[in-house]
């Protein structure tokens, strides 16, 4: 496939990015630079200075709803993506109504019960739709740990293992290789090409 | 004695008893997580219904752990 039939068959697809945080502003980011078509981007929360360390964001957006800093990144990287923004806590309520239409689920929530939320609501009501998951990249080293594998339609990326703990914190290079790693996912999903 | 046999995260598995239930798997396999999505057969579990579940003989079983980090 060349670079243009792959922005070609992206630019029709929509992709939900549950959480603007490490893994969903760098997600996001990697998805915008391919040329996905549609992302649909859900947080509740503003940017504060201790995000910095692993978030795709800039000091001068510390106090922003995440979701207009993150639209206004990804806009500066490729103006013609289409950007959906939501500046509201997902529940298990409101997770239909923003994420339905979505070729690619993300899951990219911070807590644990957060994430078992999401997964047991997507399995729920949309139990056809890619899910690809964000699960342990606490702390640094170690790639060889972090990995993908497949169940169903769910997609885990990460090392499964670490969590985030005061000696054990959240980090831009591991947090963004697992971001990445579910960029990649959604593009061999929506390429038809999975193959874990 | 029977057996059931089951594929629990992609892997063979097999158990000396003539039935499982999802929360003696769990105790078996001693996946201790509080926070886990079971997925039989694509179907979700319940939490409330995992000491109701029953585990069948060819069954396809699934375990997360979600673990906090993002």
């Amino acid at each position: 496939m060349t670079y243009e039939e792959i922005r070609g068959r992206l630019s029709r697809k929509r992709v939900g990015i549950a959480g603007c945080g490490g893994l969903g502003s760098n997600c996001a980011i990697a998805l915008a630079r391919v040329g996905m078509g549609t992302l649909v981007i859900v947080d509740f929360d503003c940017l504060s200075v201790s995000n910095l360390n692993r978030q795709y964001y800039f000091r001068d957006q510390v106090g922003m709803k995440k979701v207009e800093a993150l639209a206004d990144n990804i806009l500066r990287i490729d103006p013609t993506i289409r950007v959906e923004k939501h500046p509201v806590r997902i529940t298990a309520t409101n997770f239909t109504g923003l994420f339905a239409g979505c070729d690619v689920i993300v899951e990219a929530f911070d807590l644990a019960e957060e994430k078992e939320m999401l997964i047991t609501s997507a399995l729920t009501h949309f139990p056809t739709i890619p899910l690809v998951v964000g699960l342990g990249m606490a702390g640094w080293g170690n790639n060889a740990a972090i990995h993908c594998r497949r169940l169903g339609n769910i997609y885990v990326c990460g090392d499964e293992t670490s969590e985030i703990s005061a000696s054990m914190p959240p980090l831009a290079p591991r947090v963004g290789m697992v971001a990445n790693m579910q960029a990649n996912v959604v593009m061999d999903i929506l390429l038809n090409s999975v193959q874990l | 004695m029977c057996q059931v046999k089951i594929i629990l995260n992609n892997y063979h598995e097999e158990f000396d008893r003539e039935s499982l239930t999802v929360s003696e798997l769990l105790a078996v396999k001693n996946f201790t997580f509080k926070m886990l999505v079971i997925k039989i057969n694509g179907n979700l579990v319940s939490k409330a219904a995992y000491d109701t579940t029953m585990v069948h003989d060819g069954d396809e079983v699934h375990v997360l752990h979600l673990i906090s980090g993002g």
